[in-house]
Parts: C-alpha cells; structure tokens; sequence
C-alpha cells in the first residue's frame, strides 16, 4: 500500500534547499498548472482525487553523470577537508604521514579511493574517539555513538549534525503524509548509546511529533543466547512488547519505528492498523520479499504504510526504492554523495560485481564529520542498477555475508 | 515443479523461492507465518475434534492405499508413485529400490495404524481420544492432550521416519510439518492422502523453512519432534517439549554363548549395517564381540565389499549417492584422518580394491567401510555416518554394557538370561532386540524412540461419579 499524499516529492527541492512551507505551495501552484508541468519537474503524478494531487517519490533531478559529478566532487572536498592541517582530525593526518602519500594529491575522484585499503573496522574499537575530531570542529561538543549488538569493546563514532542531515532527508523523501504530519512516533528498539535514539527523535521532531521510546538491548540478548537460555530471551523479548502495548494503548502514536521482529511480536498481541498507526519504518535485519510481504499483508494488515531501511551507525539510512504492487524485493540506495555503497567481488573488493549477482557491500562515508573509505560490511546483496528516484547503484536482498544459498531465483517477485 | 506451502490446509505461495533442482522448487515460508498460523490452531482441533477417532484410523488406513497407489497433489502437478520416486530419489541420491522399500513402511505403518497406536496406548480404546476416557480392565483411565499442535522438524536422508508423526492425527492432534531441504515430496505425499481420505485439511501445517524457521515450528508448538546429530540433541536440549531423536549409534552385542557360531550371523549383520544405505539411526554402527572379532571383521568386509555403487534406478543399487558431494568429502576425510592415528583399521579397504570416496553414476558415492578397532576409545568405534559403516571391536561381554553409551537400538545375540535381565534393565537403551535380529527391524506395536502417546496426552487422576462415561 503506498502513501496516499504528496510524497517524496520534496527531495528534489531539498538540493535547492526549500523549506516545507515552499514545497505545499509549490504542490498547490504545480497542480494548478497541471500535469505536464510536474512531469517537467520529474513528479509522478499518480492520480487525482477530490481535487487533491496523489503524488509519491519523485524521480532525482540528478542524472546518472551528474550524480557520479556529484560524488568525484564530494570526495576531491572530503578529501581535502580531511588531510589538510587546518580542518582534518589526528587519526587521518597521522595515517597520511605514515602511509607516505598524500590523498590530497592522488585523490581526484571517488575512483581513486582504490588507493586506500579496506578500512578495518577495529581502529573503532582500538582508537580513542577524540583523535577523529576534525581540527576545524574543536571545541564542539560531540556525541559518541556506538553500533549495535556487539558485545566486549564496541566501535564508536562521533557525530554531530550527520544524523540530522540523514533523517531530514529520510523525512523529506518520505512527504508530509507517509508518516502522518504531526503524528507521535514510538521506537522500540535500541536506544542506549545509539545513533538510532537519537535519530528517531529528530525525525519525529522535525515532522512535528513527539517521540516514545521503549529501549531493548541487543546486547544482553546475544548474551542470553550465547549462554543458551533462549527462554530468558523470549521473556525479553515479552518484556519490551509489553511495554510498548501499554504506550500503544494510552498513547496517541501513529508512527512506529521498530526492527521487523519486534514489529511482528507487536501485531501478533494487537492489530496495528486499528490501534491507528498510519507509518511503519523499520530496519536492523535482513529482509526476505517473502518477509515484506509477509508483513505488509499480514502484519500491516495492507492498511499501513511500510518504509524498510538499510542502515548503521557508520552509513546512516539507505532508502528502499518504490516498489509496484507485489514486488516485494527491496532495493536500498545510500544518501549520495555522503555515503556510498558499492557491491563488490569478495574475491577482489576492488572490482564491483555485475547487475544482478550478488557480493558483499562495501561501504564508503565521507561528510566532514567522519571519513571511512571502503569498510567490508558483514552483509552481501545483489547489485541494482540506479533508478527513478536515484540515479546512482543500488544494493538489492541484503543478507548476511555468505549466508544464502545461490538457488534463490531472482525475478519470482 | 513449485512446491507450496499449507498454512492449515490452505495453498499459499511465498515471495521466497528456492530452486531445489532443475525440476523442483519449494516456496519458503518465513518463521513469522507459522507463528500467525499458530494463533489459529483451535480452529484445527476442533476440525479434527469433530471426528470419530474410530473414522481417522479408518482415513488413515485408506491414506496407505492412496499414499501407494494414488496420483496426489504435489504443488501445481499430480504426482503419481513413480514420478514421486524418481523425484525423491533425484534429490535425496536414494536409489529408487530404497524409496520403494522407505514406501513400504510408511504404508505399513498407515494401514496398520490401530495396531501402532494400540502399542503406544499399551491396547486402550480409541475412544480414549474421543472423550479422554476408557476402561482399563476394572479401572477407568483419563488421559488429557498437553497439547494442540505437533511441530515435527524431518530429514532429508529417511523417508519412513514420517510414519512417527503419522499417529498424531489420530490422536486428535494438528501437525506442523518442517520438511528435509531435498525431501519435499513424501511428508507433502502424506499430507495429501490423508487430507483425500478424509482428514480435515486444517489439521496440516507444511512449511519448507529455513533453520530459524524450523526453531520457530518446534519452540512454538506445544510439543516438538526433531532428528539430527549430536549438535541437534545440544541444541534442543534446554526445552522439554522438544523430543529429539539424534544418532543412533546402534550397536549388536555378541554373547558368549552366541559368538561361536559367529559365521550364521554374518547376513545378519551386513543387513544390519547397509540396508536403507546404512543411512538410518537404526542402523548398526558398532559390533561389540568377546572373541574372533579380527575373523568377523574380515568376512564381514568381504561381504560389505561387494556392495558397489549403481546406477539410481538400477534394480539391484543399495548404495545412496551423497546429495552434498562436499559431505561425502568431509567424511571420507574424517575416517581417514582417525586411521591415521593408530589404533584402528579398514578392514574392507583390501576387499574393495580402491578409495571409499567413487564418483560414479554422476554422483559422488562412500563404500561400504569395516573398521577393526583396538579398543572402544577410538574415536572410529563408536560413531555413525551417513553410508554402511561399523566398526567391530572385541572385549569381554561384562564390559560391554558398561561401555556401550545411550545407544537407540541394541540386537543383543544371546540367550544368556542374567545378561538379557542387565540389558533389560539398562538405561542406555532405547529399542532392545534379544537374539540375532537386525537392529533395523521393526515391529509396528512397539514404540520406536519415546512414545508419542505419552508425549502428546498425561494421564489424569479421575475418581467419582463416572456413570455418564460408559
């Protein structure tokens, strides 16, 4: 099911950096001069109803060259703003003296980030955070995240607008009513010391909500099983579910930030849809198309919108790209030009593998906050070409790295 | 050919599909669906609470003809006998005699269905499912289900294992079937002649899952049934209502009074150790003897040794192929690197006249393998694989049952009546046959590995006014 109001829409406006009141007026002004003027403007004009425009997703004003532009000239900034003296943060300055070359000279667009290795993700555990702060942002205060459900020494990350800038754009893409405008928000998830919390917060802030949060710890989880009491788990699990009935319950929510486990736990107590939820957006594991539709059909009941996401704390949010009806395969496109996913041979990550067959994701962040080229993310993922609404490679049916079988035939869905 | 699942009967298709061959696919239902379809498991007791047990032992003893004979539906085509053999025996690497014969039990265990139960409820009534009570003798019994769904997790390398499900049904119990990744078509074959015989289709859950997918079947049902290995038997170890049935290690001991006369026995034993493939639990892995163990280990050799690979559809093949080439490999690796270290040898290596490992047929085969052991440490001595293999180690009869660990079935040649009173009494053994029987044989009144009558119901104490129950 999918939204049933202006949408996505606004991201194209983002890059020209309108505000929200600018965008309804402009809705009102495009349908006014009707549709061939929105088609100018890569709108797609869904239907008409009770004189109001349906629209949702709206193809990127990028072409692919510009958007391949885009990222060489976000990488040549980065690059620059990260090994120079005057903005760059001691961790990478002092990896630029010992690596004996300097990116800057070397590094004229993202091709040429093949000159650095994969990134080891340990230097996040090992390193003190504060050696990545960039010298121009000195005297900030700063969060320090930290991934998921690790256990022992967890990687950190500092941050401090990123996040902001990931959800605003997550918000705008996803339009005004997706995720009804000045609705609460609940997240049940983790909280703690992550990205995530916050994040939620943020995006219900920004789209006029107040956010509820219902906290669970993957981290004592993996522990309960580890020792193997999957029933002291399973009590946890009940736990959190309970509490987030009781909000359900008393609360006025209707959008709902969950991992889609917890979201299934959630309908089998209470149907979502009649406690008024209106939005779901969830990540945090691997998505089968059996699962979407599974909990679009049935979780969902077919009468909730669904937004399934691909993210971390080192990435942010990659968005699924719009599906027709009973396409249930997923397709997530990171936030261009900060963060790239490429999908790359495990034999050589330096090669990308074709369209259509699976790899592991490789992972490249660059915004002024946080440099990290070409990380081995523990998953894989069939490479997708770009698409209406981004013009620039996909990574398709993300699983965990060499966990499926290659008898899953693709183009069933 | 794509292969549904049954969410209570009903078809439903998944968005994940896994191609098994170039013939077979199954959909693939994700754990979240048979958590959903257990919130409506009422509805299937009841349907199967509507019924006479008296009729579904009449069903299921005409399911054995359909499941037979019958053209039954096998997701979008009719799949008749023949075409459910050469497609079993294409994926599992069984020859088809083997499948003819794993056909045969299941049928014998459906058409014989009252004397089954009649075994595992030690002769009551099946009114007893009717109405939770009958008449034991003077006495009047009640027993209650401590459940309204079975999940039973199968293999894919027995096919006749389905027969211990078989009984739930009439027991008034809905199943939840997790089929083996290359064994889709025989719990599928069941379910459908059941459901044509009568049974309401409701009472059958068919899911071809994913491991987690499996965990969810057994963990939320009210009780599980599950078969692996050892790491299986760890895993499931923490929930009561989960029965597993691991390895078998199944052993024959040899009496004193019985070893003599060693050389009748040797048909015995290499039945005991190939048939079925030697792929069962019920097959012997170890042969304990007090003397001639080195000339018993040398005849039967030459005897497991003319068991050669053959082709799949051959009359005469007794010998499976290994699905999982990499499997027969890891295998093969094994043994040899547990030769390597003293102690232990193939006997049948110098009878076969070549390597264990054969590609053949276009598929990858184990023969037969004979190890003579020093002593029961070894690691070869006491341990069981997926083709005819044993190992044969000598030692005095006392020890032996000291020695033996939990062991599922033990073929005890003797007639030595204080040893048959110690193993009588054992509480490593799971099936005991007393004299020079195979450990494979079966007899449909005695229970195989548990009893899953007193798995499924708990005896109530009743006392009273009972003349409404007659």
């Amino acid at each position: 099911m999918w939204p049933s109001v202006a949408g996505v829409f606004s991201i194209g406006l983002s890059f020209c950096g309108r505000s929200e009141s600018t965008i309804t007026d402009f809705v009102a002004r495009g349908a006014f001069l009707g549709k061939s003027f929105l088609w100018e403007w890569g709108l797609r004009l869904v239907l008409m109803q009770s004189n109001f425009l349906i629209l949702y997703f709206m193809s990127s004003p990028l072409t692919v060259e510009e958007a391949k532009a885009q990222v060489d000239a976000q990488t040549r900034e980065m690059i620059s703003w990260h090994f120079s003296p005057e903005t760059g943060c001691p961790y990478w300055l002092d990896w630029a003296k010992r690596a004996g070359w300097d990116p800057r000279e070397k590094v004229q667009g993202f091709a040429d980030l093949l000159h650095f290795d994969n990134f080891d993700d340990e230097v996040l555990r090992k390193e003190d955070p504060a050696r990545f702060i960039p010298r121009a942002f000195e005297g900030r205060p700063y969060n320090v995240f930290e991934t998921g459900g690790t256990t022992g020494m967890p990687k950190q990350r500092i941050g401090w607008d990123d996040y902001k800038t990931d959800y605003t754009e997550f918000s705008e893409h996803y339009g005004p009513d997706f995720f009804p405008q000045g609705a609460n928000w609940l997240m049940v998830g983790p909280t703690g010391p992550r990205r995530l919390r916050m994040a939620i917060e943020h995006l219900a802030n920004i789209r006029g909500g107040a956010c509820y949060f219902i906290d669970l710890d993957p981290r004592w989880v993996k522990r309960l099983i580890g020792m193997g009491e999957m029933q002291m788990a399973k009590v946890y699990q009940e736990h959190v579910i309970d509490q987030a009935v009781t909000i359900l319950r008393h609360r006025d929510i209707q959008c709902l930030f969950t991992t889609p486990r917890l979201l299934e736990s959630l309908s089998l107590r209470m149907s979502l849809a009649d406690a008024g939820i209106r939005g779901v957006f969830a990540g945090g594991t691997t998505m089968t198309p059996q699962y979407v539709k599974f909990i679009q059909e049935e979780v969902l009941e077919g009468k909730i919108n669904y937004a399934p996401t691909y993210g971390n704390t080192l990435m942010g949010l990659a968005i699924s790209k719009k599906r027709e009806v009973g396409e249930y395969s997923l397709t997530y496109y990171a936030p261009q030009p900060r963060a790239i996913l490429r999908v790359v041979s495990p034999d050589d990550p330096r090669e990308v593998v074709g369209y259509g067959e699976y790899g592991r994701v490789e992972l490249t962040t660059m915004t002024k906050e946080f440099f990290m080229p070409r990380f081995l993310e523990r998953d894989e993922a069939i490479r997708r070409p770009e698409c209406e609404e981004f013009p620039w490679d996909g990574v398709g049916d993300v699983r965990p790295f060499q966990s499926g079988s290659k008898a899953v035939i693709e183009g069933v869905y | 050919m794509e292969i549904p699942i049954l969410r209570l009967g009903e078809v439903y298709e998944s968005a994940d599909v896994v191609e098994l061959n170039e013939k077979v696919a199954t959909h693939t239902a994700n754990p979240g669906l048979i958590r959903r379809d257990l919130l409506r498991v009422a509805e299937a007791k009841a349907a199967l609470d509507a019924i006479p047990a008296e009729n579904l032992a009449d069903y299921c003893e005409a399911a054995a003809e359909l499941f037979m004979n019958a053209d039954l539906p096998c997701g979008d085509v009719l799949q008749g006998p023949d075409d459910y053999v050469e497609s079993l025996s294409a994926l599992t690497r069984l020859p088809h005699t083997l499948v003819r014969m794993n056909m045969g039990k299941i049928h014998a265990a459906m058409s014989q269905i009252r004397t089954v139960i009649g075994g595992l409820t030690r002769g009551m009534s099946l009114e007893i499912f009717d109405q939770g009570m009958t008449q034991v003798g003077d006495l009047a019994v009640n027993y209650y289900p401590v459940t309204s769904s079975l999940g039973v997790s199968l293999p894919s390398n027995a096919p006749a294992v389905n027969s211990l499900w078989l009984p739930a049904l009439v027991m008034k119990i809905p199943v939840l079937l997790k089929p083996g990744r290359e064994d889709p078509f025989t719990p599928l074959r069941i379910v459908q002649a059941m459901i044509q015989a009568g049974f309401p289709k409701e009472a059958f859950g068919y899911y071809p899952t994913t491991h987690e997918g499996g965990d969810t079947l057994l963990t939320s049902c009210g009780a599980g049934i599950a078969f692996g290995s050892d790491v299986t038997v760890r895993k499931y170890a923490p929930f009561p209502k989960i029965q597993v049935h691991g390895t078998g290690r199944s052993k024959v001991l040899i009496g004193e009074d019985y070893i003599d006369r060693w050389e009748e026995f040797i048909d015995v034993l290499v039945t005991s150790i190939s048939a079925n493939g030697g792929r069962s639990c019920i097959n012997t892995s170890a042969i304990l003897v007090p003397s001639h163990g080195e000339e018993i280990a040398e005849a039967l050799a030459a005897s497991l040794a003319e068991i050669r690979p053959l082709a799949r559809d051959d009359a005469d093949a007794l010998l499976c192929g290994f699905a999982n080439p990499a499997m027969a490999e890891g295998i093969d690796g094994m043994i040899e690197s547990l030769l390597k270290e003293g102690g232990a040898r193939d006997v049948t290596a110098a009878f076969r006249g070549g390597e264990r490992k054969v590609e053949a047929f276009d598929q990858t085969y184990l023969c037969p393998t004979l190890v003579s052991c020093e002593g029961r440490e070894h690691a070869l001595a006491n341990t069981e694989f997926m083709f005819p293999y044993a190992s044969v180690v000598e030692m005095p009869q006392e020890e032996m049952l000291g020695s033996i660990g939990e062991t599922l079935v033990v073929s005890a040649f003797t007639e030595d009546q204080s040893w048959i009173k110690e193993l009588m009494l054992s509480p490593d053994i799971e099936r005991l046959n007393i004299g020079a029987f195979p450990t494979n044989r079966v007899q449909w009144e005695q229970p195989h590995e548990g009893n899953l009558f007193e798995f499924l119901y708990h005896r109530r104490a009743i006392q009273g006014d009972l003349s409404g129950f007659s």
